[in-house]
């Protein structure tokens, strides 16, 4: 895996910068994705992290440049070997994708087509980009067949993908991804539908062909659990936003966000006892279309004060490569102090992590009687 | 295992579910016959949390549709209570079945999405429940609070308008409400995010504790299985292969595929070693036609000659943890020239 400190004479792959995706909806405005920054290597492997619905799959499908509706507005930049993708005629999208960029989305389905053979759509974007004959695309994908382990791949050349279970369907849509040597990949929630065994042989995978073809890889996913080992470097992203960023080493030892803390905290471990209470979460991700004041995680934050209810805290470097954004950090005397205030004036959605309550209603900042 | 044998079930006079010899069989195109379940005996002791867990296909949920006799085995037997559910008539199967409630993987599509939550929650009642609505309404409300959920604010909504685990939790409502003994939750947490399946597991372990309830618990990731449940089978392609209770099933697993699904299980700590030799392991085989012998040998790292021939057999190994293996882990036969 790449250094994901130092970078001595590299140049970025993907430099993303104030990235802002919103939705026009009746309601209001849908602030998917609202001013998100990145660098990404070559060779580097990214970890985006967060429940459903924080904005992770739109801020892939908008460095992509996929379709994400006409009610859409996009702002910021996205550079991409030097070449601005938000400015590109989607003609000249099309030569990046597949080639220079490629995906792997949750169900495979999405990228594979029900009625032509596998090994004909595993060449696909080989034979366009490159015009190869006949023959040599046959070599090529049962070369790319094999690469991602499908056992018997000459047999399998002629299958159609619904005779395929679900781990290999997403095995041919990695080599599909594959096919073009692609400098970045984006894999969103490529193991999510899948069984653990599967899900780990999937991930393995990926990071075989990241590190053999030194490809840039962003491995999307909600389960800290699947980016840990697998990544040099981790963004936490909450309601649109970064909240913590981070190497992987740095996010899991020394966790800044109570939003990463609380993700991590509510993972059940193989090395717990049985019957361990797990800390939950309070109430659920806010509705991105009506504007929030303070920090977009104070309903549900176990250690929330006054201050975060009106100022939302900048994303901002605690230390070198770790940027956080959170009045009370974890791990400070000032953290500790508000836990220990919330806790002890019965605060739901500090009860929700200390006892593993569940609590859907987070509308209420205190209960009554305090202040 | 993957194999036969009784020696884990307890004394039936000491448990409240026993399934024995279980076979359950689909058939399949050109006369072929899908072999989901081949022979599964299991028990419930009143009040425990038995965890059923293994892959995808290899008859977890056709297991515990048989329990509730849904649809009854091709053959074995199902006691409950000292009564076996494959004999009874299909009055006295319906009684019984209100006792007995299955709850399921995806929360959203479970539920009927025309009818309002009240409703649905209700829905048990129309048929088993007290006839006069106002006790009806009653126990929907108090079941719907039961899982965290204001009734007054649901009622009357339906269930696209909830998140999945919001659905989940009404689900767990709808089972509860004709004060069932058993509740059978089949991969109850599986497609939801990681902060919603920690609510849902501790949800169920206060229900449990507060109604005495006795769970049936199926999921494919055995830290989830493990949390909740007192003791674990592990299952493969329509067998057993270990049981165990559950801290020491972790301790020292004895089944090869045991191993396999802790080694696979996603750990949230980047300084463990992941185990990066599993990438080439096939598919499952199919259940039209499994492996002879052991039905893992063809993925086994320790298959000898004898498991391709001979079906191992359930074996106790310690107290209260048994497998089904001719190489159980750490015993000396295993260590027998096998690396990894
Ligand atoms: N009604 C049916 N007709 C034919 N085959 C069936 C039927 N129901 C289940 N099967 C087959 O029986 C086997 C066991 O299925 P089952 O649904 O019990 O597996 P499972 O362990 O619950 O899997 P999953 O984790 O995918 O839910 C599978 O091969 C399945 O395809
Ligand atoms: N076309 C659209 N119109 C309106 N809102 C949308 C649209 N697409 C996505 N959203 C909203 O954007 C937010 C982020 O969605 P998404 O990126 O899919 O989340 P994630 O991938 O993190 O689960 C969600 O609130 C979702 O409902
Ligand atoms: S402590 Fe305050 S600023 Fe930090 S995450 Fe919680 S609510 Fe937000
Ligand atoms: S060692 Fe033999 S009996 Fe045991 S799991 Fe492997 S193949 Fe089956
Ligand atoms: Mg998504
Ligand atoms: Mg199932």
């Amino acid at each position: 895996m790449a250094d994901a400190t130092t970078h001595p004479g590299d140049a970025p792959l993907l430099v993303v910068e104030d990235l802002a995706t919103h939705f026009a909806i009746d309601a209001g405005l849908v602030r998917a994705v609202d001013g998100v920054s990145f660098e990404l290597y070559p060779g580097q492997t990214l970890g985006i992290v967060g429940e459903s619905g924080s904005g992770k799959t739109v801020l892939a499908r908008t460095i992509m440049r996929l379709n994400l509706g006409g009610n859409v507005r996009t702002s910021g930049s996205v550079r991409f070997s030097n070449q601005s993708l938000l400015d590109l005629p989607i003609s000249d999208m099309t030569k990046i994708w597949g080639r220079e960029i490629a995906m792997v989305f949750q169900d495979p389905m999405t990228s594979l087509n029900p009625v032509v053979k596998i090994g004909r759509q595993v060449t696909e974007h080989v034979r366009k980009h490159f015009g190869i004959s006949k023959a040599e695309a046959r070599n090529l994908a049962i070369e790319l067949l094999q690469s991602v382990r499908i056992p018997e791949a000459e047999a399998r050349f002629d299958s159609f993908p619904h005779e395929l279970s679900g781990g290999m369907r997403q095995r041919v849509s990695i080599a599909i991804a594959l096919a073009c040597n692609p400098k970045l990949l984006f894999a969103d929630e490529p193991t999510t539908a899948l069984d653990v065994t599967v899900q780990h042989q999937i991930l393995n995978l990926l990071g075989m062909q990241q590190q053999e073809r030194d490809m840039a890889m962003v491995l999307v996913t909600h389960d800290l659990g699947v980016v840990a080992g697998r990544t040099d470097e981790i963004i936490v992203m909450y309601a649109g936003k970064i909240v913590e960023q981070a190497t992987t080493s740095e996010i899991f030892h020394r966790t800044s966000h109570p939003y990463t803390e609380a993700l991590l905290r509510s993972i059940p471990k193989i090395d717990q006892p049985s019957h361990t209470r797990l800390a939950a979460i309070a109430g659920r991700p806010p509705d991105l279309a009506d504007s929030l004041e303070g920090c977009s995680f104070s309903p549900r934050c176990p250690y929330a004060q006054e201050r975060c209810f009106e100022e939302e805290p900048e994303l901002e470097a605690l230390a070198t490569d770790h940027l956080s954004a959170c009045w009370y950090p974890v791990g400070t005397p000032e953290n500790q102090e508000a836990w220990e205030k919330n806790l002890l004036a019965g605060r739901p959605s500090t009860l929700a992590i200390a006892n593993g309550q569940i609590v859907d209603d987070v509308s209420v900042h205190l209960p009554s009687g305090t202040s | 295992m993957a194999g036969g044998g009784k020696a884990h079930l307890r004394p039936i006079e000491d448990v409240l579910i026993s399934a024995q010899d279980v076979v359950v069989e689909f058939p399949a195109s050109r006369g072929r016959v899908v072999k989901a379940v081949s022979g599964i005996s299991l028990d419930v002791k009143e009040g425990e949390t038995l965890g059923l867990v293994g892959e995808s296909g290899c008859g977890k949920s056709t297991t515990a549709k048989a329990l509730i006799q849904l649809p009854p085995p091709d053959s074995g037997t199902v006691h409950y209570k000292g009564e076996d559910l494959t004999q009874l008539d299909a009055e006295s199967l319906r009684q019984a079945r209100t006792d007995l409630q299955i709850i399921f993987q995806d929360p959203i599509s479970s539920l009927n999405p025309r009818r309002r939550i009240g409703d649905v929650v209700a829905e048990p009642l129309k048929v088993w429940g007290p006839s006069d609505s106002a006790s009806q309404v009653e126990k929907v409300n108090a079941m719907l609070e039961a899982v965290g959920i204001n009734p007054d604010d649901t009622r009357d909504k339906r269930p696209h308008e909830f998140s999945g685990g919001q659905c989940q939790r009404i689900s767990i409502a709808r089972a509860l409400v004709l004060n069932p003994q058993v509740i059978i939750c089949d991969e109850p947490v599986s497609a939801l995010d990681v902060s919603v399946q920690a609510q849902i597991l501790n949800m169920l372990e206060d229900l449990k504790a507060e109604y005495g309830l006795t769970l049936v618990f199926i999921a494919h990731d055995l830290a989830v299985v493990k949390n909740i449940s007192d003791r674990v089978a592990v299952m493969y392609l329509g067998k057993l292969c270990e049981v165990s209770g559950s801290d020491a099933l972790y301790e020292s697993p004895a089944h090869p595929y045991t191993e396999l699904l802790l080694n696979s299980s996603p750990i949230p700590d980047p300084d463990v070693a992941l185990s990066t030799d599993l990438v080439e392991q096939g598919d499952v085989p199919s259940p039209i036609d499994p492996p002879t012998g052991c039905r893992f040998h063809t993925r086994c790292a320790y298959v000898s000659d004898r498991c391709i021939d001979e079906e191992p057999q359930m074996q106790k190994i310690s107290d209260d943890h048994y497998v089904a293996c001719h190489h159980p882990l750490a015993s000396v036969a295993n260590s027998a020239g096998v690396s990894v």
